[in-house]
């Protein structure tokens, strides 16, 4: 909300400067982000959480001066020459405002113009050139005349864009005094929060401001200066639902006529961030914006001519299906049964409390205005505006809980604006409809609540003097303060919630800054850590430890994005998401299922910058479970890798390229962090990897997840370069649970191993593992390790075979092996090797 | 005393002239066959022994003692040249094994951290410290969990509040903040009291921009339990302050809404880039807005499961990615999930 700040000192004395004031509304919970300031100098900065901006005047540069006369340029039709007293010297002033031109050439004014003067050397924005640029106004000459000041329009002060006409001010403006002293202003940007929508309009926040400075509140008079005939016999009300329609207020004023509203008026609706548009509509914006209650205003003619010459009823009710109303911005709308309307035994007038309807609407031809303040039940107004799309300076209110009192207020005060500036009588009384008066709660706070939530020790009276400052109706009785709600505020609720309410209420005027910080003394809770958490520690410390770069991606996907991984035409069907039922964009619809996706496009996003890439991403993926109403959100760790092994460096070229036995290595490595050994990694297949490339890893019965090279089918549909690219994704919550919580070390040996290699050609199709598996059974609980060093294929192997070599380790933990220990072994070994796999063992030389 | 013997002045000539060419002698090599020619068992010097019997018998002692003592001299100088040419031959290796310095290391391979790990593993530890351990729940909520009960219903001007992800299944939301925890975690633990910290991915309706994410971090604090008071929120957010932009930052609670606690507030620190002066990176302000906080609503409480008469609590959140931007002075918010390594490997 733009708070005007000579508006606001209309209601309270503001006896602090413009950063004081500023900093007094942050810390009432109307938090000021941003100051306009209109003539006045900026404040020195820092540290007042402000920013300010604006344009000074100059009191020397900018004055108030009058206008006598406006005559004919003797060279150009479209400039004029204004005779012109500044408060000491009479001038001549070139100006090519059109709405000067009806004075051009009538010779000295009976009535003469106030206007805003700026002299030369002034520094102002210029008004020919967009946005706000700042120039100096320096002599020259205009066809012949010479020039050195300017009459200014609202554009080239600061005050709106407006630069066709020059400002006119009013006829009392005190021609030689400096602008700023006249007219100067600050704007405060302040937030108003979803709670405080009685701090939405000018008395507002003067009401707060009042109770911080400890000042009265200068309230409008509400009297009515009525001079008409009474009201009662023009207008009925019948309200069919009350719980939606509380309170219905009209007051009547007739023989207005619709004018621009003075200047002063002008300007503030202008700084308050609202279009003038004439003194009756002014007139309600300018109450609501003054005192919180929206009004509307009807042309009572037009309710008499649909009424047939009979008393006007006004009705307030639900639409019907199918029911159709016009609104003032010229389109029809379909209502929802449940929109609360306007009407009249013709139809529907306007949408309530939201906006108007167009044929009832004042226009310039108006004479008569029935003026309305009513009460809305803010749910109802919410939904309306949610499905009408439908936002409006008044739905904004109502549909933040307006009090009913405010109905009544509102009418008077703004009765009153409008006949002072658009003439008319009032018509004596009001019709005003309230079938249940809201009855404001009444609050039991104690001194012991205040500081068990507080921390601060306050007597029942000094809490009752905080809180009726804030207008509650306090009474005490020994420590309790029973407290009654203003009858403007909304937020106040009762019993146990109230009292938080009131809690926070004396929280605030005590000042947030004034609550000591204090230690939490309050017993400590089970200690109880966070598995998961320590887990996600120990994953991501290990891998980032082993050379791998974190990523983070979006949770949100598509499923064509994930169905990348598959090649093209062997796609499975898509499976069942999470889906969003209200996506930015088609590419985030849905919750991934996969994360290896995630991690591969984010290699795919980097691998043209990078030589070598490794990364990491641990995090959950989505399954709907169709028993449950959340979706299941396991944790998942993927990896993927592409590039070069080694980094390039200026001595080394690599050639090396990363491969699956280097993912394959992490996987242990990561294995070993978390102390599992009894893993095996078995040849698999998978749509999205290469059939020959491609292993499940498995502990015991449990898959853990799959690694592999990406099936060449599948890079295609990547932008990815020729070096093979490696993935993996693993599902952390099973690796975990595999994971033993403790473990022992193994005491160092004191006797010195046995050595020896085992050298064997062996078909192609057996495997590694399965060598190993028959060395390590046969080699008994002497054999400590077998690790293969060698692989080698040649003429001399034979085609269709391999040769592989392991290096063998045998200790025992109380003597030093002999060689007859390791003989008898060995040979054990070879047999078991040649009888089980059909091997040769070649015989050392 | 008789003049000096033939013999003597031939082993001081000597003397001299293996001197002055020991002198010479610049490489081991020559070294060596000076070595030879006058140290050696066939060397002059040596030869002067077997003339004795040329001398006097009286001279004889005398003779064969300046004989010792030349051999001693020409042993010691020649050690002395042989340990100066090795020393220059060493330095000599080593002038020419010189490298440049200023070439580039070897690269390694160092794996990082994603910079939003290290940044909540941050906040992680200053609040364990207090005693705050990590509650998980999951991103993917129901309505009641994530408004509902935090004393949001529907409809309510609160809401507005929040721009939500809604899924195809009814009543089944993208959790807004990590909020909805604090009624798991109370629904768990009551009526034991409560200090937690709730990490997690939340995500809001938006559009992408520099500074508007969908999705982001939030750490929220939840303490519960008997005589919790607005003092021990100050004192404990004030100490989070300290420790997480240092130990002389100033700070300030200002009154905010928050619909699930009451009284709310929102926690300013001074800009630590200008000290408060109003620097681009506080947009002028001096005060940088780090996190939200307040006393758990008593619906909160009661739909937790605690007596809001006898139980109170505090909960405060904040936001890991504006900790970085405003530390790293990141000015795109996007940096955080678009995976680049450029910048990623900055941290």
């Amino acid at each position: 909300m733009e708070l005007v700040y000579s508006w606001l000192k209309e209601y309270v004395d503001v006896d602090l400067p413009i950063v004081d004031l500023a900093h007094a509304l942050t810390m009432l919970g109307m938090e000021v982000e941003n100051v306009r300031l209109l003539g006045y100098p900026k404040p020195d900065g820092g540290n007042t959480g402000i920013s300010f901006h604006g344009l000074e005047w100059d009191p020397e540069k900018f004055v108030v001066a009058r206008v006598d006369e406006v005559m004919a340029h003797p060279n150009a039709d479209r400039l004029v020459l204004c005779r012109l007293f500044d408060g000491k010297d009479e001038l001549s002033v070139l100006t090519g405002a059109p709405n000067l031109y009806p004075y051009k050439g009538k010779g000295p004014l009976a009535q003469p113009l106030k206007v805003a003067y700026a002299r030369e050397a002034a520094k102002l924005y210029d008004g020919h050139k967009s946005g706000q640029e700042l120039t100096t106004l320096k002599r020259l000459k205009i066809r012949g005349v010479e020039s050195f000041s300017m009459i200014c329009s609202e554009k080239e002060l600061g005050i709106s864009e407006e630069h066709e006409g020059v400002i006119i001010l009013d006829s009392t403006a005190p021609e030689g005094t400096p602008l700023v002293e006249y007219m100067g202003d600050a704007v405060f940007e302040i937030a108003i929060l979803p709670n405080m929508v009685h701090c939405a309009n000018v008395i507002g926040v003067a009401r707060e401001v009042a109770a911080y400075l400890k000042k009265p509140l200068k309230f409008p008079d509400t009297t009515l200066l009525s001079k008409g005939p009474s009201i009662t016999d023009k207008i009925s009300i019948k309200i069919i639902n009350a719980d939606l329609n509380p309170r219905f207020v009209v007051g009547l004023l007739q023989g207005v006529k619709a004018q621009p509203s003075p200047y002063w008026v002008q300007y503030r609706l202008q700084l308050a961030g609202m279009r003038p548009i004439n003194s009756i509509v002014d007139a309600t914006n300018y109450v609501m914006l003054e005192a919180g209650e929206p009004l509307h205003a009807f042309d009572y003619d037009v309710l008499l001519k649909r009424a047939g010459g009979e008393t006007p009823k006004i009705i307030t009710r639900t639409a019907r299906k199918g029911e159709k109303l016009t609104t003032l911005d010229d389109v029809e709308r379909e209502l929802d049964d449940f929109t609360e309307l306007v009407c009249d035994s013709a139809g529907a007038l306007s949408i309530a409390g939201v906006m108007g309807g167009l044929e009832s609407e004042v226009t310039d031809q108006t004479t008569n205005v029935l003026l309305e303040g009513a009460s809305w039940n803010f749910i109802n107004i919410r939904k309306t505006v949610a499905s009408q799309r439908l936002n409006s300076e008044a739905s904004y209110r109502f549909s933040r809980n307006v009090h009913p009192a405010l109905a009544e207020t509102g009418v008077r005060i703004g009765l009153q604006r409008m006949a002072a500036w658009s003439g008319g009588t009032i018509a004596e009384g009001l019709v005003d409809e309230y079938p249940t008066p809201r009855v404001d709660p009444i609050i039991v706070i104690s001194e012991s609540d205040v500081e068990r939530i507080l921390g601060i020790q306050l007597k029942a009276k000094e809490i009752a003097v905080l809180l009726e400052r804030l207008d509650f109706v306090c009474t005490i009785e020994n420590d309790l303060v029973n407290a009654q709600s203003p009858a403007y505020r909304t937020d106040i609720g009762k019993d146990v919630i109230g009292k938080a309410d009131v809690i926070e209420e004396v929280a605030r005027l005590f000042g947030f800054e004034n609550i000591p910080p204090t230690r939490l003394q309050a017993e400590l809770p089970p200690q109880r850590g966070n598995r998961s958490e320590e887990r996600d520690r120990l994953i991501q410390d290990t891998l980032a430890n082993l050379g791998l770069q974190e990523v983070i991606s979006y949770r949100l996907t598509s499923p064509e994005s994930e169905l990348r991984l598959y090649p093209a035409g062997s796609e499975p069907e898509v499976p069942q998401y999470v889906e969003i039922q209200n996506p930015i964009a088609v590419e985030k619809r849905v919750l991934r299922r996969s994360l290896i996706a995630s991690v591969v496009e984010a290699l795919e996003r980097n691998i043209r910058h990078q030589e070598r890439l490794l990364l990491f991403e641990i995090g959950p993926v989505f399954l709907p479970n169709k028993d449950e109403l959340l979706p299941d959100e396991p944790a998942r760790l993927a990896i993927a890798l592409s590039g070069l092994r080694h980094p390039n460096t200026w001595d080394q070229k690599g050639i090396q390229l990363l491969d699956f036995f280097d993912l394959k290595g992490i996987l242990e490595a990561l294995l070993d962090a978390l102390h599992i050994k009894e893993y095996v990694f078995t040849a698999d297949t998978h749509p999205s990897f290469h059939p020959g490339k491609c292993a499940l890893l498995s502990i015991g019965e449990d898959q853990i997840g799959w690694m592999g090279e990406l099936h060449p089918k599948v890079k295609e549909n990547y932008s990815f370069l020729e070096a093979p690219v490696l993935a993996a994704e693993i599902d952390l919550d099973m690796l975990f649970t595999l994971s033993p919580k403790d473990f022992v070390t193994t005491p160092l040996a004191a006797y010195p191993p046995v050595i020896e290699d085992l050298a064997m050609i062996v078909p192609e199709g057996t495997t590694s593992a399965e060598i190993e598996k028959v060395i390590l059974s046969t080699g008994g609980i002497l054999l400590k390790q077998v690790n293969l060093f060698d692989i080698f294929r040649g003429e001399q192997i034979g085609a269709g075979n391999k040769s592989m070599a392991y290096r063998l380790t045998y200790q025992a933990p109380n003597r030093t092996l002999t060689d007859n220990d390791v003989g008898k072994l060995r040979i054990r070994i070879i047999n078991q090797l040649e009888k089980e796999l059909g091997v040769i063992v070649r015989k050392a030389d | 005393m008789s003049e000096k013997s033939g013999l003597i002045q031939e082993l001081e000539a000597l003397q001299a002239k293996a001197e002055l060419e020991l002198k010479n002698i610049q490489d081991s090599a020559a070294l060596q066959s000076w070595r030879a020619e006058y140290l050696s068992r066939s060397a002059e010097v040596m030869s002067f022994f077997k003339r004795l019997p040329e001398a006097p018998i009286e001279d004889r002692p005398r003779i064969g003692q300046f004989a010792n003592q030349v051999k001693t001299i020409l042993e010691t100088q020649f050690e002395k040249k042989e340990s100066a040419i090795k020393q220059a031959d060493l330095d000599a290796n080593l002038q020419n094994e010189r490298l440049d310095v200023t070439l580039p290391g070897r690269e390694t391979t160092r794996g990082r951290l994603h910079i939003q790990t290290l940044v909540l593993r941050e906040i992680y530890r200053i609040f364990a410290e207090m005693g705050f351990q990590v509650y998980r729940s999951p991103e993917v909520e129901t309505d009641e969990n994530n408004f509902e009960l935090l004393n949001i219903p529907a409809y309510h001007p609160a809401r507005d509040l929040w721009d939500t992800f809604y899924t195809t299944k009814p009543g089944v939301i993208m959790r807004t903040h990590t909020s909805p925890g604090q009624v798991r975690a109370m629904r768990e633990f009551a009526p034991e009291p409560i200090r937690v910290t709730l990490p997690g991915m939340c995500y809001r309706y938006e559009q992408i921009d520099a500074s508007h994410e969908i999705q982001f971090n939030q750490v929220e604090l939840l303490a519960v339990g008997k005589n919790i008071t607005f003092g021990d929120m100050k004192g404990t957010l004030e100490e989070f302050a300290k420790r997480m932009y240092g130990e002389s930052v100033r700070t300030r609670i200002r009154p905010s809404y928050f619909p699930f606690v009451e009284p709310g507030g929102e926690m300013d620190v001074e800009c630590f880039v200008c000290g408060g002066k109003g620097c681009s990176v506080c947009g002028g302000k001096g005060w940088l807005e780090i996190l939200g906080c307040g006393m758990v609503h008593p619906v909160v409480l009661r739909n937790g499961g605690y007596d809001p008469e006898v139980y109170s609590g505090f909960a405060a959140g904040l936001g890991p990615e504006r900790i970085s931007m405003l530390r790293y002075r990141i000015d795109d918010i996007r940096n955080f999930w678009g995976n680049d390594v450029r910048f990623l490997e900055q941290f």
